[in-house]
């Protein structure tokens, strides 16, 4: 007693769980870097670059965006990492990289600064950034490389380093020039949609396929998913009720017609799906907090999924699907409040 | 979490968290402490009008003397702790945070630790209406921290009618084990007291819930459990709040009381397992509630324990007997996730102080942590016993709109637990901005 200690006041609670913001971020990272080194190895330089080139302008949108409003560094939370990465990993990985910076200052300007920063975005930032690129390049967009291609760890595809503002060259020839096989340039989804060809399985679920960066192998993903669900950072139930709700949808049309749809099984492997319920439905920022509200939520993503992919214009419908789930989130947060303890129910 | 629960065959309620328990002191046997040499006993420590002093400066008093009476239905009795002699009535700080009026007595050395006032007296002779009466007397309250007078608790609203008594043995407050303690050395304490209470109440049957990290005591009840089948003890799951009226009442009866409601409108009353062995002790003696059992614990505590303290023991008496250490350190009267913090080491300890924490540095450094931006995690909500949506109140509180939060959102079922503002990875003070909502809204009614 003899040296006067200093009292701390605080009101209660006086304890914490300590698990905080950053760590949940951090460890969102840790898990997409398998996803990140399976795509280097797959596509070589190029997926190497549009990562890196994305994240970092990501990363830079983000501080500018910052001193612009005059708020300190949010670097910090890791989130315009998780924007970048995310976001490079649904682009094809031969995207010009010019292309992908403007994605990746799109999706932070648009979806995420306007709205305020961290938490106040309605929308997944990557999927807004891949959404404007969708419109203004939609052939960039669609431009697929071949797996494992030769040289994918000398050279670049040729398309990667297309000169700012001008659209990439394109890539038959190469194409042709590096693959021993003969790569028709489409994805599992174009081949099954436009020409009735099934992939293999297999090849689906290991990611042996052409496809955007990081969406190829369903297992892989799965299997980063379900880490990040161990350690109680992502809410399971949004990326299993996308799931079901994609695969109940397929499934109906299936029985209704097996030879002009898709089995359910190949839904769920193919394209971004299986990305999309595990990286992005799940983002904690655009999915409801109510628990009937993420039930209503994850299905509608997976029926969206299914219905753009069947009969829209284009062959992926997850990332609409998905925007379109953030954009009714406010409105399925509202409609689905909790009976509070001891409120009692109308009529009684 | 609801799965598990649903195998586990334990009665709980939904929600909730398991903060570290740190129950340490559970093998600590109830010591006395020596008295201190002064004594100041608030005016106030109980929910209702504060007492009337009976004695003036100067005067002398014994140990068990009343030295203030209740003013009114709605008050209860003050007894002197210790023998001495009363220096006067004075402004002096108290666990709630201002200042109030208390009685401070100088307590003579080698003051008895005999109690020298009572009147004995045969309880099965009294009429219920006499029995609560009985019980202001002994200037009873909630000894679980809420300090509601306990006659008040007892007496039944006319147009309500109870059937059961449940005792609360929860203790879900990290550190604190002093309820536990009094389940395993007074268990005959406390069947006296719930035979009185269910007399006065008129209730039928009784059931004891001891959360499951205290087994031993369970074990203990039971063996001293009446013939007859009328009281029984019910061992719930370890999840706080578990010791919260609304929450153990779900629990070991699964009624939900009403919105805004009491226990009784679903016909229980709740009393704390501190309180009723308090009452068994007290009223057959005609003795006022003059000491209580507090837990001294945490890591800045040398010698942590279980003590029985006179009430008006002035914290830094304590913490010379028990020893702390710490150069930054909070000191926390009651349990962690729901007692104030004080600032002056003369704040005593009143008839609703559970325990005496003194955290340092490192528990103090985790929680003051940046704050993130709400990430709709979506924790709180899954954490909320009352399954409000803190992470919207939050958003709204942050925006000032109060009245809102109380109209649309059920702030006023919010009962302070902090859960929310324990499990926030954001670290976002919420129940913190749910008590200024609250606060706000009442001076706004006012």
């Amino acid at each position: 007693m003899s040296k006067k200690p200093t009292i701390e006041l605080r009101t209660s609670p006086h304890a914490h769980a300590g698990g905080d913001v950053v760590r949940i971020m951090r460890n969102v990272v840790y898990a997409m870097l398998p996803i990140c080194a399976f795509t280097i190895w797959q596509f070589g330089l190029s997926a190497l670059a549009l990562l890196v080139v994305v994240t970092a302008t990501c990363m830079a949108s983000e501080r500018l965006f910052n001193r612009l409003s005059g708020q300190p560094s949010s670097l910090g939370d890791w989130s315009a990492v998780i924007t970048g990465i995310l976001l490079a990993l649904t682009l094809p990985p031969g995207f010009p990289l010019w292309m992908g910076a403007v994605a990746a200052f799109a999706g932070v300007a648009l979806g995420k600064a306007l709205f305020g920063g961290l938490g106040m975005n309605a929308m997944n930032p990557a999927l807004i950034g891949r959404a404007f690129v969708q419109a203004a390049f939609p052939v960039a967009i669609t431009t697929w490389t071949p797996a494992f291609f030769e040289g994918r760890f000398t050279s670049f595809v040729p398309t990667t380093l297309t000169p700012p503002f001008l659209q990439p060259p394109a890539i038959g020839d190469w194409v042709s020039s590096v693959t021993v096989d003969a790569f028709s340039g489409a994805t599992p989804l174009a081949l099954q949609k436009f020409e009735g060809i099934q992939m293999d399985t297999l090849d689906m679920l290991l990611g042996t396929t052409a496809g955007s960066a990081g969406e190829t192998s369903a297992l892989l993903i799965l299997i980063c998913g379900l880490y990040l669900a161990a350690r109680r950072m992502l809410d399971w139930r949004i990326p299993v009720l996308v799931m079901l709700g994609a695969a109940v949808t397929a499934g109906i049309f299936f029985l209704i017609d097996p030879v002009k749809y898709p089995d359910p099984l190949f839904v769920l492997l193919s394209g971004g799906l299986m990305l999309g319920a595990w990286f992005m439905a799940s983002d904690m920022v655009g999915s409801p907090v109510t628990p009937l509200g993420v039930v209503i939520y994850g299905l509608m993503i997976g029926v969206l999924t299914v219905i753009i992919r069947l009969f829209g214009g284009l062959t992926e419908g997850v990332m609409y699907a998905i925007l379109l789930g953030n954009a009714a989130t406010p409105l399925i947060d509202q409609l689905t409040q909790p009976r509070v303890f001891g409120e009692q129910r109308a009529g009684k | 979490m609801g799965l598990f629960d649903l195998f586990s065959g334990l009665k709980t309620f939904a929600h909730g968290i398991h903060p570290p328990y740190h129950k340490d002191t559970a093998d600590k046997p109830i010591r006395r402490l020596p008295f201190p040499a002064q004594l100041v006993l608030p005016l106030d420590q109980h929910i209702g009008k504060p007492a009337i002093p009976l004695v003036k400066k100067g005067q002398e008093v014994v140990r068990g003397e009343p030295i203030a009476k209740a003013d009114g239905a709605f008050s209860v009795p003050l007894h002197a702790p210790a023998t001495g002699r009363v220096r006067g009535i004075e402004l002096m700080p108290t666990p709630k945070g201002p200042k109030s009026d208390a009685i401070v007595i100088d307590v003579y050395e080698g003051s008895t630790q005999e109690v020298l006032w009572k009147q004995p007296r045969e309880m099965s002779e009294l009429s219920p209406a006499e029995a609560i009466q009985a019980i202001q007397e002994t200037g009873m309250v909630g000894l679980g921290g809420a300090a509601f007078p306990s006659h008040l608790k007892l007496t039944i609203p006319e147009d309500k009618t109870v059937d059961t008594l449940v005792i609360n043995g929860c203790e879900c407050e990290p550190y604190l084990t002093c309820d536990h303690r009094v389940m395993l050395e007074h268990p005959q304490a406390l069947m006296r007291g719930i035979r009185y209470a269910m007399r006065a109440t008129g209730t039928t049957q009784a059931i004891i819930g001891v959360e499951d990290n205290k087994m031993d005591a369970v074990e203990i009840l039971r063996n001293h459990l009446p013939k007859g089948g009328a009281i029984k003890v019910e061992a719930v799951e370890t999840k706080y709040p578990q010791g919260s009226e609304k929450m153990l009442i779900k629990s070991v009866l699964n009624r939900e009381v009403p919105a805004g409601g009491l226990p009784a409108d679903v016909g229980v009353v709740v009393n704390n397992v501190g309180t009723l062995a308090g009452l068994g002790r007290l009223l057959p003696e005609g003795e006022g509630l003059i000491e209580r059992v507090i837990t001294v614990a945490g890591p800045g505590i040398v010698k942590p324990g279980n003590y029985l303290v006179p009430l008006g023991t002035p914290i830094r008496h304590i913490l010379e007997q028990v020893g702390y250490e710490g150069s930054r350190t909070e000191f926390i009267l009651g349990g962690p996730m729901m007692g104030p913090a004080v600032s002056a080491m003369d704040t005593p300890i009143t008839k609703g102080t559970s325990g005496l924490l003194v955290l340092n540095e490192p528990s103090i450094e985790e929680e003051s942590h940046k704050i993130w931006p709400c990430i709709r995690c979506a924790r709180c909500v899954k954490a909320c016993p009352m399954h409000l949506n803190p992470s919207i109140l939050g958003q709204m509180a942050a925006k000032r709109k109060y009245e809102e939060m109380a109209e649309d959102y059920h702030l006023n079922d919010c009962f302070e637990c902090g859960c929310c503002s324990y499990v926030c990875p954001s670290n976002i003070p919420l129940v913190q901005y749910f008590r200024i909502a609250k606060a706000i809204n009442r001076e706004q009614v006012a």
